[in-house]
């Protein structure tokens, strides 16, 4: 059992993530709303509660890392980072824009607190296989996250790293798939079947804990679980795409698409009524 | 001289690759395209609702596509792969090399969102390096048109002609500068305007600008000899030696680096009788994030950085 308080914490932080997401996406005029949304719990979890990190100091060689490896989901990352306080929440505004430094997809040399530069699909795992046996050699003991896509494991590298991650028994490494059942053409099981996922995962050396992607204690109960398994873990997040915005979830067109004016409005006030509600 | 100007009208060049598609796959069923999980983008979703026997959409997988496209092809298939221009060609170029131009296979991989206009997504989606990728691979047609119009001519043209081709295209809406078809000739350039003074030699949608260049430099008196080069590989070698005689300058003009591309292949063209040239380009370096029309007058991908390079080319000639 988890302290109520941090539960509802890590809800409001998630809500506030949201928030900044909509906004951010909305003012760059394009970007990938559906699928930053369906991480923000993981991401409130992870920034706010279980991560080892320190944003005064966003190369300190200790810290846990986080790779985001479905790039696009960047609006969201960047709301974490500056929550955290890695940069000022006002930079938000300019996500996209020219000569400012929020670049559509994750970039590690411009944006702080980005661990890898991210945006071309299946290559994040191999990088946190990377990370992660790094910290082997040199006696540390930080964890590597990388959040996938679902849509991502259609990519033949994913399957390599999967590979390589249980033969080199990286216990410090923890994939967290988002596994909202959509990308860009459709239903990822029309697309490309790759059911039943977690067998497949399993068959690759792999511990799986399948959870709901938006349970803030099933979040943190796994995220806790997989500290203790000695291989590697794939924590596989059963989210909504588009999770928070009544007319985003479940929405194939707002994989890559900003909200109109009118939406966004109804969207923020939306999150603004689940914030009121949350906080009673 | 081929006619050419700026019309008010503006089309996206995907939606002429899809309707030459269609077109295609009526007349001929051994038309097959493939995509990778940007059907909806590359718009050859189009023909995949038209011809849904004919049409594969492999999912996030471009190696694994341009695989399928090549066994395809083996089987007297003619092969239309489809990606962004980042995805299509740099993720799986083994595959590429490997499968297709070796085999010399019956491939036409043809790109969209090629190039620093992509905008907001950044230098991670703005492909820069394509053309210098397929350029060096033996086999491999180059070809970046300028508009709608000439993409539905070269799309039936690469279709009727064996072994791979690499087609790109950008992202943006681009002004129709070909009013009327023309049969398109591989490896031929494109003579625009006629002048002496100095030499624009463009590809792709940056033709525009260099119309727009010629203007410019009309009222200040200079005459400039435009070329559009659709075909960078394999180059009209005889219209660059020609316009190097003739106008003793040349500037070339592409949304790409300025390593590999079109200045690559017209400076090689002319090695044995070079002449001062400048290449317009992106100059070794990473894009990013931004306004498409912002991005391009930053990186002086633009008609008047042009007039500029031509102006100061002329002024130094002269002293
Ligand atoms: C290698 C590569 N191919 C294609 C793309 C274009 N693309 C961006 S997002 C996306 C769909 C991703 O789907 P998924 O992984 O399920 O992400 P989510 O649903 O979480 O947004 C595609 C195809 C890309 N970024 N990288
Ligand atoms: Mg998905």
């Amino acid at each position: 059992m988890h302290d109520k308080e941090l539960i509802k914490e890590l809800q409001r932080k998630a809500l506030l993530i949201r928030k900044y997401v909509i906004d951010s996406v909305y003012r760059a005029g394009s970007g990938h709303p559906g699928g930053s949304l369906s991480i923000a719990d993981i991401l409130s979890c992870l920034y706010f509660h279980e991560m080892r990190h320190d944003p005064k100091n966003p190369r300190w060689p200790d810290r846990d890392r986080l790779v985001l490896s479905k790039g696009h989901a960047a609006p969201a990352l960047y709301a974490a980072l500056a929550m955290s306080g890695y940069f000022p929440v006002e930079e938000l505004k300019n996500l996209r824009k020219t000569g400012h430094f929020l670049q559509g997809h994750p970039c590690m040399l411009k944006v702080p607190g980005v661990d890898m530069s991210t945006g071309s699909l299946g290559q994040g795992l191999s990088v946190g296989i990377g990370m992660a046996i790094a910290g082997k050699l040199d006696e540390k003991d930080y964890r590597v996250f990388v959040i996938l896509g679902d849509g991502e494991m259609d990519e033949g590298q994913v399957w390599e790293a999967a590979a390589s991650a249980s033969h080199h028994s990286l216990d410090n490494l923890i994939a967290i798939l988002d596994r909202n059942g959509l990308q860009i053409d459709g239903h990822t099981e029309e697309i490309l079947n790759l059911e039943p996922m977690q067998w497949r995962w399993r068959a690759f050396g792999w511990d799986v804990i399948e959870i709901d992607g938006h349970n803030i204690e099933e979040i943190l109960d796994a995220l806790h679980e997989a500290d203790k398994n000695d291989k590697p873990t794939l924590i596989m997040a059963y989210t909504i795409k588009g999770k928070g915005v009544s007319f985003m979830e479940g929405s194939l067109s707002f994989h890559g698409k900003p909200p109109s004016d009118e939406q966004y409005l109804k969207a923020m006030s939306e999150l603004n009524q689940a914030e009121e509600e949350l906080n009673g | 001289m081929v006619s050419a100007k700026i019309t008010d009208k503006m089309r996206n060049l995907r939606d002429g690759y899809s309707s030459a598609l269609i077109k295609l796959g009526y007349e001929n069923e051994n038309i097959v395209v493939l995509d990778a999980d940007l059907a909806l983008s590359t718009k050859t979703k189009r023909f995949g609702t038209i011809f849904p026997d004919r049409f594969f959409d492999c999912g996030i997988s471009e190696a694994n596509m341009m695989g399928m496209a090549a066994g395809l092809a083996t089987c007297g298939k003619i092969a239309f792969a489809s990606s962004f221009a980042v995805f299509a060609t740099g993720r799986c170029y083994d595959q590429i090399r490997q499968s297709i131009a070796y085999p010399q296979l019956n491939v036409k991989i043809v790109a969209t969102h090629a190039g620093i206009s992509v905008g907001g997504d950044g230098a991670s989606h703005q492909m820069l390096e394509d053309m210098a990728l397929m350029r060096a691979l033996p086999n491999m047609r180059v070809i970046a048109p300028a508009d709608a119009t000439e993409v539905e001519d070269v799309i039936p043209k690469i279709a009727s002609e064996p072994g791979p081709f690499y087609v790109r295209m950008g992202r943006a809406d681009a002004p129709v500068i070909f009013v009327r078809h023309n049969k398109f000739k591989i490896g031929k350039a494109k003579l625009l305007r006629r002048g002496s003074d100095v030499t624009i030699i463009s590809t792709g949608t940056m033709t525009a600008e260099a119309l727009k260049a010629y203007d410019l430099l009309k009222k200040e008196g200079i005459e400039a000899r435009v070329i559009h080069m659709p075909t960078v590989k394999p180059i009209d070698k005889k219209a660059v030696i020609k316009a190097a005689r003739e106008t003793g300058l040349i500037i070339t003009c592409e949304e790409h680096s300025v390593i590999g591309g079109l200045g690559g292949a017209v400076s090689r063209a002319m090695s044995e009788e070079p002449v001062p040239m400048r290449r317009i380009g992106v100059n070794d370096v990473f894009g990013e994030s931004g306004d498409a029309m912002e991005l391009v007058k930053k990186y002086g991908l633009s008609a008047d950085n042009i007039a500029k390079n031509a102006k100061d080319m002329l002024k130094k000639k002269k002293e």
